[in-house]
């Protein structure tokens, strides 16, 4: 319980001379909910990538449930522990990123069967379960191009799930979606936290879904966070003054 | 009058017009050969003779391209990578046998392959000594590869880099990615493209006669050339030869059609009128 799941220390990132990450830490523990939230460009994007290491940070250190990462050659030995923290650490993107040739069942048995070695029946088995968690239990052979974008995502998040991640990353998960599919996809997400207590950070403006959900907001502003606590705190009553104006503009 | 007329094309449907055109192209085509002393049964009796090369400029062709999508995969693959080695490589590969002439690659593989082998070492000589036929097989192989990499690179990029991020999200190894996520869908661009390439390498493999194959081995277009030579009916000969390959030219290109059709499941999502009376539309099931 005391060790966190995810904990950055001292992250940085630079692309070019273009520093975005300028020193982060944050540490997630077991069943947190945090939201990130912040400008256009603050870096909230980069810090999720960072994690997992679709973007080698600059320097700094990434430890997701015990194995540490530290920018540096990939040999075979960083190759593997990034690969472990990907399989811990599951992402869902903005834009959904589903493997159009391949059915939604698919999509979702894919890694656990190709990544880590397990029996497909039981991939299946498992994949209908969380595609019945996410609504979309009769649509487990359709592909890809005949989902909505709120259904696209849930199956996204389904896909995610596949792997039993430990913590469950979310870049602006309804930012593509139009209004009226963007409920679908928080309700997917809010009984994920509330029911199954998961670990999850979200990058989000969704401050509904915030308030109800995160347990912990993170307010990011140019690279570094600011300003850091419970939603009830930091919405209420923020303290920074970027916070506030930010605040002002989303509420 | 010229309404009349007008009026009496409207009427008739594009295809049959096309069908006439093509008829009327043909009778021309006959015509012209009466003139020219042109011995049809001189050609209905080596008709067999020189089909009988068929099969050979199918297995040469075949196995040439076998070995031309391999190079094309691996060119692509090393075109695309980080290390300079493997840049280096197919670079390197693909500017030479895109840069010089597929005539000159078969002589160069054919005859100064062997000569490669230090003259105390019969051994490696012999072993360095091909047939016409695995020559013309390698210098196409490696040329049409050459040109593909090209093509396998572009579609190997089409492949959006999200799709790549996805997978590496998921813990997949740079193999996995390829195989299971990339190449899959990279395929349906590489497909069409791919089959040109075989369609245009059936006509250049004619120029494997030029390396004089043996008897047993010859393929269409050597056969029409030594029974044409031997009766002074070159021109019959080849008109045999000429519609042989336009023959296998035609059926692979129905074939490409039939499976670039296939292909697009998953990707479009069509209503297609049913055939079946009474159903007007059915959503098309992805294959
Ligand atoms: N691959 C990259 N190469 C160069 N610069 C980049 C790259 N990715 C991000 N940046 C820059 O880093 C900064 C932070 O980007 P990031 O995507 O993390 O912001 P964000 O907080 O997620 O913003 P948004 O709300 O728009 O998604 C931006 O200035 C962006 O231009
Ligand atoms: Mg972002």
């Amino acid at each position: 319980m005391t060790e966190p799941v995810v904990r950055v220390s001292q992250l940085h990132k630079s692309f070019g001379d273009n520093e975005v990450l300028k020193g982060i830490d944050l540490d997630v523990t077991r069943g947190e909910v945090v939201v990130i939230f912040g400008r256009s460009g603050s870096g909230k994007s980069t810090l999720l990538r960072c994690i997992n290491f679709l973007e080698e940070p600059t320097s700094g250190t990434i430890e997701v449930s015990g194995v540490r990462l530290e920018p540096g050659p990939r040999t075979h030995r960083q190759r593997e522990a990034i690969r472990s923290v990907r399989i811990k650490a599951g992402m869902v993107f903005q834009e959904f990123n589903l493997f159009p040739h391949l059915t939604v069942l698919e999509n979702v048995i894919e890694a656990p069967v190709t990544v880590k070695g397990q029996d497909r029946a039981h991939s299946v088995a498992v994949a209908e379960e969380l595609l019945a968690q996410v609504g979309l239990a009769d649509k487990r052979d359709e592909h890809p191009i005949r989902l909505s974008g709120g259904q696209k995502q849930r199956v996204a998040i389904a896909r995610a799930l596949a792997m039993e991640p430990e913590v469950m990353m979310f870049d602006e998960p309804t930012s593509a979606l139009d209004p009226e599919l963007i409920s679908e996809v928080l309700s997917v997400m809010r009984s994920l936290a509330t029911e199954t207590q998961m670990t999850m950070m979200v990058v989000t403006h969704e401050m509904g879904f915030a308030r109800e959900v995160a347990t912990t907001m993170a307010f990011f502003h140019e690279g570094l966070i600011v300003e850091q606590g419970p939603p009830g705190q930091v919405i209420a009553d923020p303290q920074h003054a970027q916070t506030k104006r930010f605040l002002e503009a989303v509420l | 009058m010229r309404e009349r007329l007008e009026q009496w094309s409207a009427d008739i449907p594009f295809k049959v017009k096309l069908g006439m055109v093509w008829g009327v192209i043909a009778l021309i085509v006959v015509f012209l050969f009466s003139l020219a002393d042109f011995d049809v049964q001189w050609m209905l009796d080596h008709l067999w003779f020189i089909t009988q090369g068929l099969p050979w400029t199918i297995i040469i062709c075949g196995l040439a391209i076998i070995l031309a999508v391999t190079l094309a995969l691996f060119g692509a693959l090393g075109r695309l990578s980080n290390s300079a080695v493997a840049q280096g490589v197919t670079g390197f590969y693909t500017s030479f046998f895109r840069g010089t002439p597929l005539i000159v690659q078969m002589f160069l593989i054919f005859l100064a392959l062997p000569q490669l082998a230090p003259p105390n070492l019969p051994g490696l000589r012999d072993s360095l000594t091909l047939t016409a036929l695995q020559a013309g097989v390698i210098a196409l192989g490696l040329n049409y590869g050459a040109y593909m990499t090209e093509i396998f690179r572009a579609g190997i990029q089409s492949v959006g880099h999200g799709q790549v991020e996805a997978a590496e999200a998921l813990g997949m190894t740079y193999r996995q990615r390829m195989r299971r996520i990339v190449l899959p869908q990279a395929i349906r661009l590489i497909i069409p493209p791919t089959g040109n390439e075989f369609i245009a390498m059936l006509k250049d493999s004619a120029l494997i006669s030029l390396l004089g194959s043996v008897v047993a081995q010859m393929e269409i277009f050597r056969r029409a050339q030594l029974v044409g030579r031997a009766d002074f009916r070159p021109l019959e000969a080849f008109v045999v030869a000429a519609a042989l390959y336009w023959i296998l030219t035609t059926i692979f290109q129905v074939f490409q059609a039939k499976l670039e059709q296939r292909l697009s499941a998953g990707y479009v999502r069509t209503l297609r009128v049913s055939t079946q009376p009474g159903v007007e539309l059915v959503e098309s099931e992805p294959a």
